[in-house]
């Protein structure tokens, strides 16, 4: 079995959230758990046709599931793998060293041998973050 | 273009390596730049903690301390669910340029699989907190 494309799964959450109306189906399933169609249509400001569409296509991409049932009594689970894939990516840019490694300087700018220096042009560069 | 898995950063500090390294290796070093409370205990496989103002900590692991040159350690992803096990490395390698120190820091294991992305996103199991009810209630149940 080849490995997952996570870069594939990541994409597919980044487009699904995207949209604004599949952002609220994918917020409503994370809070209040597993929905049909028609729960959704009564909770957010779409009509059930849109939101059957977008689950659809939600499901096609893997970010919900159906759980096995009649027609309009499916419902819908959020699934978290995908999510996870994506917040990884969302961690390495959020990830800051420009931040820590300016602060490092300043931190042994500050604590130079000759105290003369520090007072000379090495403080005119630090930056305040 | 492909998300990064390895984050890098080079940049040149005055000082000479000695200096950096006591700055990046010791809690009164690295509590006046980086974390402000900080533990560490400086040997491959010593646990270390910061803590930000912010309420923010982190945990850590060494693995490298090649003193004045090379210093990691993993940590946990920032973001990421305290329970994820998805660690990154970051190492500091320190090298002497002129009178100061070419200091790059590295960190790697951003596009790392997540451990169970084979059960869970090809084979499309419903995980979560609805299945993980559902194992606490059938130990429940058995534990009766």
């Amino acid at each position: 079995m080849p490995p997952p494309d996570i870069e594939a799964i990541a994409e597919q959450v980044f487009v699904a959230l995207a949209d604004p109306s599949r952002r609220a189906i994918l917020a409503a399933l994370a809070s209040g758990g597993p929905a049909t169609a028609t729960d959704l249509a009564g909770r957010l400001p779409i009509t059930r046709q849109a939101i059957a569409k977008h689950l659809a296509l939600l499901a096609e991409a893997g970010l919900v599931t159906a759980e096995p049932g009649e027609r309009r009594r499916v419902r819908y689970r959020l699934r978290s793998a995908p999510m996870r894939v994506a917040q990884q990516f969302l961690a390495a840019l959020a990830r800051d060293w420009d931040g820590p490694l300016d602060a490092l300087k300043d931190h042994l700018d500050q604590h130079v041998a000759d105290p003369r220096d520090a007072d000379r042009g090495l403080n005119t560069s630090r930056r305040q973050d | 273009m492909p998300f990064p898995d390895r984050i890098e950063r080079t940049v040149e500090i005055a000082h000479p390596p000695a200096k950096v390294w006591a700055a990046l290796t010791t809690a009164e070093g690295l509590s006046a730049w980086f974390g402000q409370e900080v533990r560490i205990d400086l040997r491959p496989g010593g646990s270390a903690w910061m803590k930000w103002d912010n309420g923010h900590t982190a945990d850590m692991r060494v693995e490298r301390v090649e003193e004045p040159a090379v210093f990691g350690f993993t940590w946990h992803i920032y973001g990421l669910p305290e329970d994820d096990p998805r660690r990154t490395y970051v190492e500091f390698s320190l090298q002497s340029a002129g009178a100061g120190t070419l200091l790059t820091v590295v960190e790697s294991g951003f596009a790392q699989l997540p451990e169970d992305a084979y059960r869970t996103a090809y084979h499309g199991n419903t995980q979560g907190w609805a299945s993980e009810l559902g194992e606490l209630a059938d130990y429940l149940d058995a534990a009766a």
